[in-house]
């Protein structure tokens, strides 16, 4: 169970294919105002137009005051009605401040809920299955996450490839945007594989779990690296980039799950304010067994928010540039990695 | 060093700058103290529209330039873009954020075009200006006439925009903060629930937004963050937006760039302090550099995340004003607000609404709740809201209007509706089904007092509260932390909620003091009373009491700062709440007598509940609460008083009306402001007013004789029940008969003699001792024919405490902290040895501008919303800089209207006074009669100066409309025997619309005495002086 500090976006949040696996708290205190948009609304290039995902992706939501009545233009069900449709379940009425304060206390913690008609819950009982489920942190989503085949997006005579470790929705269309197309492929595609697209860059997704489990993908991105290819990661793809380079990564105690999270650009020396949604983290001292240098970093913790590559055609950042939900203060980091993919075009390596 | 008029406000206590000037924010002024202190920097973003408009002029006149002043913070270039309607729609549209397609216009025949092309109905805004004062909605050319001729006066700048009017789109505003390092963030937004169609002043307002999904939350968040960008705002700024309902269209309405109303309440809502973070940002710190208050850890550089919801409500006082519209619109009318946080929107909306003391328990199942049936009204309201539509919105629910309907006629989005909808069947819910645990958490979730409870179910109020506590259904107190408990954090900001179950964390520490603070400003109970509470617990801390909470309610206040206090809470001041903080607590007592008429009426009641009072024993209280227990006491005491007596049968009190002869005053025994007080003038007046008035058997009516045309004085001190301190004796230099809040005053006396001032110091002594005060109180006196008259004892910090205070340079409430911790007073030799000044005076602000309809003639009901001190070394010099600072045009020459009844004209006063205007050049525009008789007295029947003036009425308005009328004269007869129920309509207009026209009007004769010979003494070249109050450095 993990808690989330953003006061709109629970559609964006429940699809977002990071939270797989997890069961998330939302501090907000009334969640369901706005109702659900259309969520099979597709936009000209086949991408679900308000969802980040074609579902929802976390496992069970707790909330505090639900909304049993929404009222937007965009609205076509209720939350809870989604939730039925989907048939996933949902607490509310429960005091989710003393909640997030025992996972801050505690740190992210395994958890169950349960439903009764009757008063008598065995709890033994279900601490018992409980402990007999697969432990988040040993879990590997991909299975769960990312795209089975390769999909072809938009027009891809300038491409980029996502490598799918359960990307969202948003970070599809920021490519669309700087008029690229992409190529999205399973999580363990094969370097070669990915080469024959000839793609202009590489996008390393982010998604859920620890991402020393993804040993193929950080395979992959070594040779990456190696062959100078420029690469983006994002998130869990950030922290893959660093594992690739031998740099190491560390779970967070609870993580960082909000929209107000401050970043320095460590080039500019400016904070922004960023969208976030990770568990595990880049070792900050790690680095200097890498070829990345510090780019972010958070302006509370000091903890690692971006790093850059010393050839400079890799970078990557912790938090989400592509917003949904959140903040779109940082969206120039595609229009850098843009940059990055044009200055290599002229002159390859 | 800080310029600011305002007496009550506790920004101009000496703690707070290094040199204060009590004078006029205008050019003129603020250009002398620059030339005598020549300041490195200025700041304009601190004081409101009247300070950046007196900023944009200093740099007009070259002043900023020639003494090479640093504008700190945003620049003047960038002030003027976001004042400008048309230099701000550009910048906008450079910066790719659409604005409303409009026009600025500076004439009434551009604005008929502009209209038409736009089609009615179209919305006039007024630039420069603040409160939207001036604007309107018009549906046609005749209401564009009047709006738009209204607005070109008001303006500074002779200008209106002329746009389409879009009032049934959601109003979302962004507070942003943004440095020289183009770091930018938002610090919250916020929607108004009745939409684009009323003035955020007077909207109510919830934080963070409700019906807006992500995307368009960021859209609207990224444009104002472009627009802050683009307009260069250094500090903060305030950036709002209308957005569609049906789509995410949107546009910008308006940009701030300074602290605001919005930014204040975003400050409590967040616990974000703006002001504080922007002044440093403003001195050039960046963002990044500052820390969070509240964590201690992070950074200030963020966006806070709140894990409840909050809800602004503004308090209006329509009933103070006879003729005013009730209507909201685009002037804002309210004169306070009160913020309230829950965890559901139904427990901060009916949190809110006890929060502003009308009565209210709630938004259903009130005492009083008026009987809402018919349906056209109902649709009228909901199309035309006023200050009660939350309560047409309920009977419309209960009426089983159609939610759509209801959200289509009011412009309030459905998602309120379907929550008051919820409120509604919750009540419908308690008075049928019995009442269990289940059903009670659920009430007390949604926002349900006890007393709302016990009214459905039919059981006390105290037995609700019982049964409540034994089965458990408490509230919890959770804490404020910018980040949804993100962080860990030791903050002492509160409140309660049902939303929950556990508290954030227990009182290690028992034994508090809690002083109650005043709850939202409002006529009579306004900012002078923050001082108090600020003071109060400043003076119980350097008494050695470090222990001490605070109870508010109030956005606007410093009390509400969390960092005055050891705990504050941000909560209602009502007998539940304060139980419940009290029980949370193990406070060992409560002060209520620094917090004005909530806190002093709850006196009583907490006292019946067993709560210690600190202070004066309510025993004494009651005392001189209860006429005639205050009465047999002053008697005993030999202390006249004015012929009075207790009733609650008309008979008897129209007999008694009779033999001490009309006028008399009525009033219930509980007052404060004059609330339902009146003058009655007539038998049949009586009759009316015994109908009207609620009097309850336990508090019935009191009558007393009306002393009019004599002097009155307030004293006001502190007692430790055996030493005395007296403050200042202050003069009214309004006869009695006007309410005392509405009555300008003196310190020192000017008007009485020694004798009498020692009878009056006399009688304070031996009242105070005789009801053994403990801490702060105030007496008003009445003399005449040296005669001196007791009217009232108030044992609590009064309106002038700040005036006295600051004058006087004795800080009364300090001295009550001491004296209510059981220290003994000691004797002050008095301490003003400040020989900067010989006078001080303190004058009224009114708001009649705003109130559409309102009449300005005075009277017992207090009406005025502020207050204003200058100092000076003669009277006049004093009186004529507060008449500036209250916004009165002091005219030099020019021509004056004269019109009252022509036997007032015989008045030795007057007639004095208008031969003051002849002597010094004034026109005189008057009926012929009193033409006839001022030529008389001229022993001149040809005199040029003194015209006949055609009563046509329509005459009058057209040369007010023309600018040709420089002052109006109009000695109402209110203040005679004679006075007529029907307000003589002509006059009423004529003062109305010179008032709009911003013409000054007299109505009084001590007042008309006074203006007339300030601008004699001023006539004779006389220059004002400019002083600081304090001067130690």
């Amino acid at each position: 169970m993990v808690f989330n500090t953003g006061m709109v976006g629970y559609v964006e949040s429940m699809t977002d294919p990071s939270y797989n696996g997890q069961i998330l708290t939302f501090t907000y205190p009334l969640i369901g105002n706005y109702g659900v948009p259309n969520i099979s609304t597709k936009d000209e290039n086949g991408i679900e137009k308000h969802i980040e995902s074609d579902r929802i992706q976390v496992k069970g939501i707790v909330i505090h005051d639900l909304s049993l009545v929404s009222n937007h233009w965009s609205s076509v069900m209720t939350l809870d009605e989604w939730l039925y449709k989907e048939q996933i379940p949902g607490i509310y009425n429960v005091d989710t401040r003393k909640l997030t304060k025992k996972l801050r206390e505690d740190g992210v913690t395994m958890c169950a809920l349960v439903v009764s008609d009757s008063d008598n819950v065995n709890i033994e009982d279900i601490q018992t299955k409980l402990k007999k489920t697969v432990n988040y942190n040993n879990k590997n989503f991909m299975e769960y996450v990312s795209t089975k085949k390769i999909q072809i997006i938009g027009d891809t005579n300038s491409n980029v490839v996502i490598i799918d470790t359960g990307t969202k929705n948003s970070i599809l269309r920021n490519i669309i945007d700087i008029k690229y197309g992409i190529i999205k492929m399973p999580w363990n595609t094969k370097v070669e594989k990915i080469l024959s697209y000839k793609p202009n860059g590489v996008i390393i997704s982010n998604g859920p779990g620890d991402p020393k489990i993804c040993a193929d993908t950080i395979k992959t991105a070594n040779i990456l690296l190696e062959y100078n290819m420029p690469v983006l990661g994002i998130c869990l793809g950030a922290q893959i980039l660093a594992l690739a380079d031998h740099a190491k990564t560390y779970k967070l105690k609870y993580g960082h799950r909000s929209q107000n999270k401050p970043c320095i650009n460590i080039d500019d020396s400016r904070t922004y304010i960023t969208s976030q949604n990770h568990g595990y983290c880049i070792d900050r001292e790690s680095l200097k067994n890498s070829e990345f240098r510090l780019w972010f970093i958070n302006a509370d913790d000091k903890t690692v928010e971006g790093i850059k590559h010393k050839k400079n055609k890799s970078i990557a950042v912790q938090f989400h540039p592509e917003a949904a939900p959140g903040p779109y203060d940082c969206k120039y980091i595609f229009d850098t990695f843009k940059k990055i993919m044009e200055e290599n075009k002229n002159c390859p390596k | 060093m800080l310029v600011n008029p305002n007496i009550a406000t506790i920004q101009t206590d000496a703690k707070f700058a290094d040199k204060i000037y009590l004078l006029p924010v205008t050019t003129e002024y603020v250009n002398r103290v620059i030339e005598k202190e020549r300041p490195d920097g200025v700041m304009l973003g601190f004081g409101g529209q009247t300070a950046l408009n007196c900023g944009v002029n200093l740099s007009d006149c070259g002043s900023i330039k020639k003494y090479g002043i640093n504008v700190l913070g945003t620049k003047i270039d960038s002030i003027k873009i976001s004042e400008d309607r048309q230099l701000f729609k550009e910048a906008m549209s450079n910066c790719n954020v659409p604005t409303l397609e409009s026009e600025a216009v500076e004439s009434f025949q551009d604005a008929k075009i502009v209209a038409k092309r736009l089609n009615y109905p179209v919305i006039i805004r007024v630039a420069y200006t603040l409160g939207g004062r001036g604007g309107g909605v018009a549906r046609n050319e005749i209401e564009l006439y009047e709006i738009v001729n209204r607005g070109i006066n008001a303006s500074m700048v002779g200008q209106v925009l002329i746009e389409k009017y879009i009032g049934n789109w959601k109003q979302i505003e962004y507070e942003i903060m943004r440095d020289s390092n183009k770091n930018s963030i938002t610090i919250c937004n916020m929607e108004n629930i009745l939409a684009m169609k009323v003035h955020t002043g007077d909207n109510i307002v919830v934080a963070p937004s409700q019906t807006i999904n992500n995307s368009e939350y960021h859209l609207l968040r990224s444009a104002s963050i472009r627009a802050a960008d683009h307009v260069n705002i250094i500090g903060e700024c305030n950036v709002q937006f209308a957005l569609d309902t049906h789509s995410s269209k949107y546009v910008a309405i308006e940009m701030n760039p300074r602290l605001s109303r919005s930014s204040a309440l975003a400050s409590k809502a967040t616990g974000y302090p703006i002001a504080y973070m922007s002044a440093k940002i403003n001195l050039g710190y960046t963002l990044d550099e500052l820390q969070n208050n509240i964590t201690k850890k992070t950074t200030a550089c963020f966006e806070p995340s709140l894990d409840y919801i909050v809800c602004k409500h503004p308090r209006w006082d329509f009933n103070k004003f006879e003729f005013a519209s009730k209507k909201l619109g685009t002037t804002m009318k309210s004169t306070g607000e009160v913020m309230s946080i829950g965890r559901t929107f139904e427990e901060a909306l009916q949190k809110a609404i006890r929060m502003l003391d009308i009565n209210k328990d709630g938004l259903v199942l009130n005492k009083y709740d008026k009987d809402i049936d018919d349906e056209e009204d109902i649709e009228n309201h909901l199309m035309n809201p006023d200050n009660s539509i939350l309560y047409y919105i309920a009977a419309a629910i209960k009426k089983k209007i159609p939610i759509e309907k209801i959200s289509r006629l009011s412009s309030v989005d459905p998602w309120f509706i379907n929550k008051i909808k919820n409120i509604v069947e919750l009540e419908n819910k308690l008075i049928r089904n019995k009442l269990d645990m289940k059903l009670l958490r659920e009430v007390k979730k949604r926002g349900f007092s006890d007393r709302q409870i016990a009214r459905a179910t039919n059981i006390s109020e105290y037995n609700v509260r019982q049964t409540r506590k034994q089965i458990g259904v408490v509230p919890v107190v959770k804490r404020i932390d910018t980040l949804s408990a993100e962080w860990p954090t030791q903050t002492n900001y509160l409140y309660l909620t049902y939303g929950g179950d556990k508290n954030d964390f227990q009182i290690t520490n028992g034994g508090s003091i809690i002083v109650l603070g005043a709850g939202p400003y409002r006529i009579g109970s306004s900012v002078e009373f923050d001082w108090g509470t600020v003071n109060m617990v400043f003076g119980l801390q350097e008494n050695g009491e470090k222990n001490v909470s605070v109870i508010n309610c109030n956005p606007e206040t410093v009390s509400t700062d969390y960092d005055i206090c050891e705990r504050l809470y941000f909560e209602e001041l009502t007998i539940e709440r304060i139980l419940d903080i009290i029980e949370f607590e193990k406070s060992k007592g409560v002060v209520t007598s620094v917090g004005g008429q909530i806190a002093n009426n709850l006196t009583l009641q907490l006292h019946k509940n067993d709560v210690n009072i600190i202070g004066t024993e309510p025993i004494n209280i009651d005392k001189a609460e209860d006429r005639s227990k205050f009465s047999s006491i002053l008697d005993r005491l030999n202390i006249l008083q004015p012929a009075w007596k207790k009733f609650s049968d008309l008979e008897e009190s129209l007999e008694f009306a009779k033999f001490v002869k009309y006028p008399i005053i009525a009033r219930p025994s509980y007052v404060l402001s004059g609330a339902s007080m009146k003058v009655v003038w007539s038998e049949n007046d009586l009759k009316k007013y015994f109908k009207q008035a609620v009097i309850s058997l336990e508090y019935p009516v009191v009558i007393s004789k009306y002393i009019t045309n004599a002097l009155e004085v307030d004293v006001d001190g502190v007692s430790d029940t055996k030493n005395v301190i007296i403050g200042s004796i202050i003069e009214h230099v309004d006869n009695a008969g006007i309410h005392s809040g509405d009555a300008m005053m003196c310190i020192p006396p000017r008007r009485l003699d020694k004798i009498t001032i020692d009878k009056i110091i006399q009688h304070t002594k031996n009242i105070a001792i005789e009801f053994k005060v403990k801490g702060p109180f105030n007496i008003q006196f009445i003399v005449i024919n040296k005669l001196v008259y007791v009217i009232e004892l108030n044992i609590r910090a009064s309106r002038s405490m700040p005036f006295v205070s600051k004058l006087k340079n004795i800080n009364l409430v300090k001295l009550a902290a001491q004296a209510i911790l059981n220290k003994p007073l000691q004797e002050i030799t008095c301490k003003n040895n400040n020989k900067n000044f010989e006078f001080g005076v303190k004058i009224p602000q009114f708001s009649f501008m705003q109130l559409d309809g309102a009449d300005i003639t005075l009277g017992v009901e207090m009406q005025s919303t502020g207050e204003v001190a200058c100092l000076g070394h003669s009277f006049y010099d004093a009186i004529s800089k507060g008449l500036i600072a209250a916004g009165y045009k002091l005219p030099k020459n020019g021509c004056v209207i004269v019109i009252m009844d022509h036997n007032n004209i015989k008045d030795e006063r007057i007639l004095k006074s208008i031969m003051i205007l002849h002597d010094i050049g004034f026109t005189i525009l008057t009926t012929r009669i009193i033409r006839k008789i001022l030529l008389q007295k001229l022993n001149d029947d040809r005199n040029d100066n003194i015209k006949d003036l055609d009563i046509q009425q329509h005459n009058v308005i057209e040369l007010l409309y023309q600018k040709k009328i420089d002052m109006v004269i109009n000695i109402s007869n209110t203040m005679q025997t004679t006075r007529n129920d029907k307000i003589i309509n002509e006059e009423y207009q004529i003062r109305r619309k010179a008032l709009e026209l911003g013409i000054p009007v007299l109505t009084t004769i001590q007042i008309m005495e006074v203006f007339i010979k300030t601008l004699q003494w001023r006539n004779k070249k006389k220059k004002t002086s400019i002083q600081p109050l304090n001067f130690e450095i």
